[in-house]
């Protein structure tokens, strides 16, 4: 199994430099093997599932960490691995057509083949973190994908906000992880399955608890972050099918269901699946009249069906566990089958807008019979399987023990306007007359117009033999979930109120497509309110925070060397100054004033008065002596006070640069006066302030009592070990001879600077 | 002496500062100089002072026999004297040729990496 879910990373890889090949022998076609063979093999383990078997495979890979790529296959792995190699198969197929001859199709194949992968391997990881390595693959993979399109601005932009999304709840994912990790003491999700009363009673279950239904909600575009999704719908029409419909938006939904008998009972979980459910699929829903793009129809109605599917996974009951895991099996066909079709009708005329559409059936009739089909699938009529899923979600809210009526109303709702979605989509193209702008359409391409028959076949197909979907399905999810005796999938449920919801549905539906036009006056009045809805707020905080950082930035890195500067002692003044004041205290009586001789005191007058001459003198040459001047009286200090290397050195030393100063200096031209005076000033006061601070720091660490135990050392054994007599030049040369070394290394490299800046000649600006 | 030259240390941390504040790119060197004047004397300070006891082994003895200067802010002071040389000898170099070059000595033309500033 590890080579199934690595082999799309391994083509994916190998693309990039066989891609030229297939594009252009023309054989992308042949790249749909990659997820046949996946699905075939996944088909292979159907009487296993069946049988209520969960097959393990293990590979380790940190073991130290406990991270291994443990995979199990189980009925919910399995139907998540099935939809993702099926609609895969498809759209490979598909796409082979729709980007027939695009510039960067191997491209696209790289990063599907990709995302392909790290979606099976979401699925069907055994282990949290590997799980969750897999789940920001599919958001990276997503987000190459929506901006495939690189050229358009929108694209990209949409791209970044499906990012941002998904990788905020990436995060909440890694944190929700580690702490299920923490209190269950293993990140292996079949013994934290087999064991959830360590995560229930542990003290992190409330914010585990949150944390993955952000994640699960960012991912599966819930209120309020559901924005993403229709931005995504920039990418070309085949990623909208298997990324933005049928796959990678619903796997939130998989971490719903995997993670939902840990939560069983938490009234926190319920509540956060149920209201948020709710919210998102009539928010969406509701959405659904005001667009005229087929896309964004078919955007706004995948939200509105995930709410659905997060509403089922919180009402929680056995019956809303088959109800979700049939819907998704319906939702997939449907959805994936518009979405293909409505990416032919954009690659025969060339426009998605609705109002532009009509008459399309003289030229394609095929695609108008799949689009009926599929909207009847997606409207629920029978004998489709899209029946049998809205009668499951009926019964399960009305037969929920709270706000049966309530609850009920919202799904019946919902599903009404999803049936409207559908038709919209799936017929309305293709009725009415024929504009003059549409005659000179084609009939598409056969691989094109296959993959979405074959979905709305197996739609018929499976809904008059449910047997199938229930054997492989609905039966081992519920059993996962350790439900004994399995819900049985009928077509015919006999009268009852549900069947009275069903008909009330289809009629409203009906009449709603009859009467509803979209058009571009609906169109205005939601755009009215894009003020206020979540994603102008997310644009607003970037461009806020942007604002934000740009200032906050330019604040210090103006591009001043003096402002650095000023910043930084400024910084230094503020975070030590506060505890120097308050912990100083200097008593002068202990001071020997009058033990000052008469030389120390002519050399301290002297230094003083060469740094002030330093500081306020208007000719440079004037500053470079005083400047010697003070590092001679330096010497004198050493001198006295039993530091004769250092008086030499700094003597030799302060000669030299004072020669190399005036050799190189006289050139220059004179001082100007440059900065205004009140700067000058500031600049002034904030030295003194400095220096003040640092007068300070030295007499109160003058006050402390001294460690000497390096230097008696030093002192010790200078002529014992190292054979010399004074201490200084025995530390420099041979205790830390080395240290040394590396600074006669530092100066050679300084001087072959020196030499080399005196040589360089550049020419061509010597010439101006 | 070790409060007064606490205050000389200050000073020169004040004069230092404020020539690296100045537009003049040679005011910045002049500047850098008398700052690391500065921290010289405080490490030289913080090894304490002790009037003409330089650390050497007296010739007749293989240890010291009286007290002595602490060593090892003077290896420290050494080893600083002469890396601060190397950094001004070529820092003003480094200025020789950016004035030759672009005909300016002051710091606010020369905040851009663009040629043709």
């Amino acid at each position: 199994m590890l080579i199934v879910v690595l082999i799309g990373f391994l083509l994916s890889a190998l693309l990039l430099f066989t891609g030229n090949f297939f594009k252009e022998k023309k054989l992308s076609t042949l790249l749909t093997i990659l997820p046949l063979g996946i699905l075939i093999y996944l088909l292979s383990f159907g009487q296993k599932i069946a049988q209520g078997e969960v097959i393990y495979l293990h590979y380790e890979w940190i073991p130290a960490f406990d991270v291994s790529l443990n995979f199990r296959l189980d009925g919910l792995s399995f139907l998540f691995g099935l939809l993702i190699s099926g609609i895969g198969t498809l759209v490979f197929f598909y796409t082979s057509s729709y980007l027939k001859g695009h510039h960067f199709l191997d491209r696209f194949y790289s990063y599907l083949s990709m995302f392909m992968a790290a979606m099976l391997g979401l699925v069907l990881s055994d282990n949290l973190i590997t799980m969750f390595i897999f789940w920001e693959l599919t958001s990276i993979t997503s987000f190459f994908l929506i901006g495939f399109n690189n050229e358009s601005q929108s694209s990209r932009k949409s791209a970044l906000v499906a990012l941002g999304i998904t990788g905020l709840g990436g995060f909440f994912l890694l944190a929700g992880a580690v702490l299920i990790g923490e209190s269950a003491g293993t990140y292996s999700i079949s013994q934290i399955l087999s064991d959830p009363e360590a995560v229930r009673s542990g003290s992190y279950f409330s914010l585990i608890c949150i944390f993955m239904t952000l994640a699960a909600f960012t991912k599966s575009a819930q209120f309020p972050f559901h924005f993403w999704l229709p931005g995504a719908m920039q990418a070309p029409t085949p990623v909208s099918t298997y990324l933005h419909s049928a796959t990678m938006v619903k796997a939130g939904v998989y971490l719903l269901f995997r993670f939902s008998p840990v939560f069983e009972g938490s009234h926190l979980w319920h509540e956060l699946l149920l209201i948020f459910g709710a919210v998102t699929m009539i928010y969406s829903a509701y959405h659904i009249i005001f667009r005229i793009d087929l896309k964004s129809i078919l955007a706004y109605s995948t939200i509105a069906a995930l709410g659905i599917l997060v509403f089922l996974i919180g009402i929680g009951t056995k019956m809303a566990i088959t109800a979700a895991a049939v819907f998704i099996v319906v939702h997939a066909l449907y959805k994936a089958s518009l979405f293909l079709i409505a990416g032919i009708i954009d690659h025969e005329t060339g426009t998605r807008d609705i109002t532009r559409l009509s008459g399309l059936r003289h030229k394609m009739m095929p695609i108008f019979i799949t689009g009926v089909i599929a909207a009847a699938i997606s409207g629920g009529i029978p004998p489709t399987l899209g029946f049998i899923g809205k009668e499951l979600i009926y019964e399960s809210t009305y037969h929920f023990t709270e706000s049966v009526v309530f609850l009920t109303f919202l799904a019946i709702f919902t599903k009404i306007l999803l049936f409207y979605a559908g038709f919209v989509v799936g017929m309305k193209p293709f009725t009415g007359k024929l504009p003059a702008a549409l005659s000179e359409v084609h009939k598409p391409d056969i691989k094109m117009s296959l993959p979405p028959a074959i979905m709305v076949i197996l739609g018929l197909v499976l809904g008059i033999f449910p047997g199938f979907i229930e054997d492989f399905i609905s039966a081992p999810i519920t059993q996962t979930f350790g439900f004994t005796d399995v819900e049985h999938l009928k077509i015919w449920h006999g009268f009852s109120e549900i069947l009275v919801f069903s008909m009330v549905t289809i009629l409203i539906g009906t009449i709603m497509y009859l009467t509803l036009k979209p058009n571009y006056k609906l169109k205005g009045f939601i755009s009215k309110l894009e003020v206020i809805s979540p994603l102008q707020l997310m644009n607003d905080l970037n461009q806020g925070f942007e604002k934000i950082s740009g200032w906050w930035t330019n604040l210090f890195q103006n591009g001043y060397l003096r402002h650095y500067v000023a910043t930084c002692v400024l910084f230094m003044v503020i975070s030590i100054g506060y505890v120097v004041v308050f912990n100083f205290n200097l008593d002068l009586a202990d001071q020997a004033f009058h033990q000052l001789t008469f030389h120390e005191v002519a050399i301290i007058v002297i230094m003083l008065g060469a740094v002030i001459f330093t500081v306020v003198t208007r000719s440079r040459l004037a500053a470079v002596v005083a400047m010697g001047i003070v590092g001679f009286s330096f010497s004198l200090i050493f001198l006295f006070y039993g530091a004769p290397d250092l008086a030499m050195t700094q003597f030799s030393v302060d000669t030299l640069t004072v020669i190399l100063f005036v050799l190189v200096l006289y050139k220059l031209p004179k001082y100007l006066k440059l900065t205004k005076n009140v700067l000058r000033l500031e600049h002034g006061i904030l030295s003194l302030t400095f220096g003040t601070l640092v007068s300070m720091i030295i007499l109160m660490v003058l006050q402390q009592p001294v460690q000497k135990e390096v230097s008696e050392y030093y002192g010790d054994n200078a002529y014992l070990l190292a054979k010399g007599k004074n201490v200084v030049n025995v530390i420099l040369v041979d205790f830390r001879g080395i240290d040394t070394l590396i600074e006669v290394s530092v100066l050679t490299v300084a001087s072959l600077g020196v030499f080399g800046l005196i040589k360089l000649r550049i020419r061509s600006r010597d010439k101006k | 002496m070790e409060v007064v030259l606490a205050i000389i240390t200050g000073i020169l941390y004040a004069a230092g500062i404020y020539m690296m504040m100045r537009r003049s790119i040679v005011k910045l060197i002049i500047g850098v100089i008398l700052f690391s004047n500065g921290v010289n004397l405080l490490i030289f300070l913080s090894g304490r002072l002790k009037k003409g006891k330089p650390p050497l082994i007296p010739e007749s003895s293989d240890v010291f026999i009286e007290a002595y200067t602490d060593p090892i802010p003077q290896a420290l002071i050494l080893t600083a004297i002469v890396i601060s040389f190397g950094l001004q000898a070529f820092a003003i170099v480094l200025v020789k040729r950016a004035y030759k070059v672009l005909h300016t000595d002051d710091l606010d033309q020369l905040n851009t990496t663009d040629e043709d500033s």
